[in-house]
């Protein structure tokens, strides 16, 4: 039993303690909900990621690779307002609009029917000052996602789709590194829901449809175009979906270009790999480096036409070491697919 | 009074549970945390303590934002463990940032970048690779790129497998009473307008001090540097960046080499036993590369150099790399290496009054123009029609 005197020691230490950590974490944003369930993005169980009314799924022909991550995507409109089309980058989504995506891993890619283990839900959320990010981290009971300021990392395994064991670590960005990425002009924004990328079929329960249509059909969307006239980004990885130049310029795209535009964190490189560049020295064809370091990896230039092993982008794709690899942040692993996509690209230039 | 104290102690306890539920025992995140939550105008205090980092720390979208540690040596963060990020420390728009007072080292790429800040301050810092030097080592110490209002004072950059210091594609800068050596380059100043380099100790590089201007960047036409008072010693150690860098084209034995930058004045700095190249004034043409961008001058203009004391002992220059070959083999001056070499590469277009270097007052200086626009064949160390007055670069902020 303790005594009142032992008691009130306890208590003294508590509180130094309390006032320590609560000294530090005070400015923990009060009006953000703490856990993702708050928001109702969901219906029923959360896990199961089944939308609830007003939230749209969408995907992207060809995605951001995030260490093999499979993603769920979403979008949710303010009641009774829309998007505008917008013919060259992401849509102009109204204050309001929350865009959501979860990162998981199937247990086994051959069989979605063993399950599969939520790491993390990203929100960006369209306020009247701009975009803001959120993370929230799924505990280890799949029961909800708490919101992370700082990040995180876990352990995660997989069968992969050949049927080799997987396991990696996973990194779950702090809320800076969100602009590492979304950000043009030190302003924070989307990447993803460009027209090219939802150009494309989606399953909604009553057969595929394509995404422009059924989002300009649910009034999400204004000044659709006809869609014959939209440009359409290709599948990275399917060929019936464009040539090997086209897949290969919109994986460079969604995989680089975020950062490597010249509004972008990379415009210092002089190396602009978006899908609207045209000239072949900004592209890195024989474009020598700004300030690679040893990313060099005593290469001479960025792109040697038809020598991917001589080329400095291939070697900084292949890499995982922090100091070498590209993309910077979000990468534990290699693309192989991807890697394999690029080196066929630089094989076939001239 | 029991029940109060109960009730007392329940609530405490509550708190705690709740509050760690965000916070966690790990360096990395109580650091991190503290600078996403700066308010603007504090002070993000680390304490003495060596702190092992896996991840890049980042601040960004602050102003009036000062990072202090406890003094270099006392605290010490150290990168070499990480496995994410491709820096130590990043900041990135920003106004107002003050980075001082303790030790980085052994990070995977560069020490601290800084992108976007307008007043970024680095004041007593020591960025270093620890163990030889060696191309493994990240490339810049301290790594300012597009930022105005840059000071850089009393810091230390040791080991870098590109630049010490090196400011890119920025303006109004000021390096001072800095200290670089076993780095490639020691101070590197590149495409950056207005910059005042004095009271600096470069040494034990492979080149001491460069100011750089080259093509395909978004910021053009560096110039206005002013590079004074510095000590450019010993810089002979041998060349250890990757290839594919433009630094990997400095030769061993730089003390300081003007590339392609216009309006630079070089004066009262004593530049000692540097092998091959006291001061070098060169074309981009000198790196054989192509040259793509039309808006690019790979000339040298208004290059003044006066006032300062050269002294080198007899000896052979570098005999590695693309000017290794060249001194042995085109230029051959033996052991008597002159103190300023310029390559003679001049731009036919340009009005015949532009100067391209204007020397003078130099104490103890042999001087060569090596006509390499014409394979060598009039090399010329006959220093008199150079000897010229510029009009002064304007000091920064002035």
């Amino acid at each position: 039993m303790p005594t009142k005197k032992n008691l009130f020691l306890v208590s003294l230490g508590l509180f130094a303690l309390v006032g320590l950590l609560s000294a530090t974490y005070k400015s923990v944003p009060t009006a953000v909900p703490e856990r993702l369930s708050a928001y109702g993005f969901f219906a029923g169980n959360i896990a199961e990621q089944k939308p609830a009314e007003g939230v749209m799924p969408y995907r992207l022909n060809t995605p951001l690779f995030s260490d093999y991550a499979e993603k769920l995507r979403f979008v949710k409109l303010p009641a009774g307002q829309a998007a505008q089309y917008n013919a060259a980058e992401v849509m102009d989504f109204p204050v309001g609009t929350t865009l959501i995506k979860t990162f998981y891993f199937p247990v086994d890619f051959r069989d979605a029917a063993k399950g599969r283990k939520l790491m993390e839900t990203r929100l960006l959320l369209r306020e009247t000052s701009g975009w803001k990010a959120l993370e929230y981290v799924w505990n280890e009971d799949q029961t909800d996602a708490i919101l992370e300021v700082a990040g995180d990392r876990k352990m995660v395994a997989y069968v992969d789709a050949e049927g080799r064991k997987h396991e990696q670590e996973y990194v779950m960005p702090n809320l800076n590194q969100c602009k590492s990425c979304h950000n043009r002009n030190e302003v924070m924004t989307p990447i993803g829901p460009s027209a090219r990328q939802l150009n494309g079929l989606l399953d909604y329960g009553q057969g595929a449809a394509n995404q422009l249509v059924a989002w300009q059909k649910q009034g999400m969307l204004t000044d659709v175009p006809d869609i014959n006239t939209v440009p359409k980004a290709p599948v990275w990885n399917d060929p019936a979906t464009g040539s090997l130049n086209d897949r290969a310029r919109i994986w460079l795209d969604i995989n680089c270009a975020h950062c490597h535009r010249p509004e972008g964190p990379a415009g210092t490189s002089g190396l602009n790999l978006s899908i609207h560049e045209k000239s072949p020295a900004a592209l890195g064809l024989l474009k020598t480096p700004v300030a690679a370091g040893r990313g060099s990896g005593n290469r001479r230039y960025d792109i040697v036409p038809g020598q991917p092993d001589q080329s400095i982008l291939l070697y900084r794709l292949e890499s995982t070491d922090p100091g070498i690899m590209m993309p910077e942040v979000s990468r534990k692993v290699t693309h192989r697919e991807g890697v394999a996509l690029i080196r066929a690209w630089i094989q076939s230039l001239n | 009074m029991k029940s109060y104290l109960h009730l007392y102690l329940w609530w405490l306890m509550s708190l705690l549970v709740t509050t760690t539920a965000v916070a966690q025992p790990d360096v990395q995140k109580k650091i991190q945390t503290d600078l996403i939550l700066a308010e603007d105008g504090t002070t993000v205090q680390l304490p003495a303590g060596t702190f092992s980092l896996a991840g890049s720390l980042s601040l960004q979208d602050k102003k009036n934002v000062t990072i202090r540690g406890a003094g270099v040596g006392k605290t010490v963060l150290s990168f070499r463990g990480q496995t994410e990020g491709a820096e130590g420390l990043r900041v990135t728009n920003g106004t107002n940032i003050t980075i001082e007072n303790m030790t980085l080292q052994d990070s995977k790429g560069d020490c601290i970048k800084t992108m976007n800040v307008d007043g970024i301050t680095f004041r007593n810092l020591l960025v270093e690779w620890t163990g030889d030097p060696k191309a493994t080592n990240g490339s810049y110490g301290l790594y300012p790129v597009q930022c105005q209002n840059v000071q850089i004072l009393s810091c230390t950059a040791v080991g870098a497998s590109d630049a010490g210091i090196y400011v890119g594609q920025s303006r109004q800068i000021v390096v001072r009473n800095c200290t670089a050596y076993h780095n490639v380059a020691g101070i590197e100043i590149e495409n950056s307008v207005g910059a005042d380099v004095s009271e600096n100790h470069a040494y034990a590089n492979t080149g001491g001090i460069l100011v750089f201007d080259l093509p395909d960047l978004v910021q053009k036409k560096g110039g206005q540097v002013r590079v004074f008072n510095n000590l450019i010693e010993h810089n002979n150690l041998d060349n250890f960046a990757p290839k594919g860098n433009i630094v990997a084209r400095v030769p061993a034995g730089t003390g300081m080499m003007i590339l392609a930058t216009n309006d630079v004045e070089i004066f009262n700095n004593r530049i000692i036993d540097n092998k091959s190249l006291g001061t070098g004034v060169i074309s981009y043409f000198m790196t054989e590369e192509p040259i793509r961008d039309s808006l690019y001058n790979p000339y040298p203009t208004n290059i003044a150099i006066h006032d300062n004391t050269y002294s080198r002992l007899p000896g052979y220059p570098t005999r590695k790399g693309r000017m290794g070959l060249m001194f042995r083999f085109k230029l051959r001056f033996g052991k008597n290496v002159p103190d300023i070499i310029w390559d003679g590469v001049t731009n036919d277009k340009a009005p015949a009054s532009q100067r391209t270097i204007c020397l003078k007052n130099n104490k103890n200086a042999t001087f060569a123009n090596i006509d390499a626009g014409n394979n060598f064949k009039a090399i010329s160390r006959d220093a008199t029609p150079y000897t010229c007055d510029l009009p002064p670069v304007a000091a920064v902020g002035k």
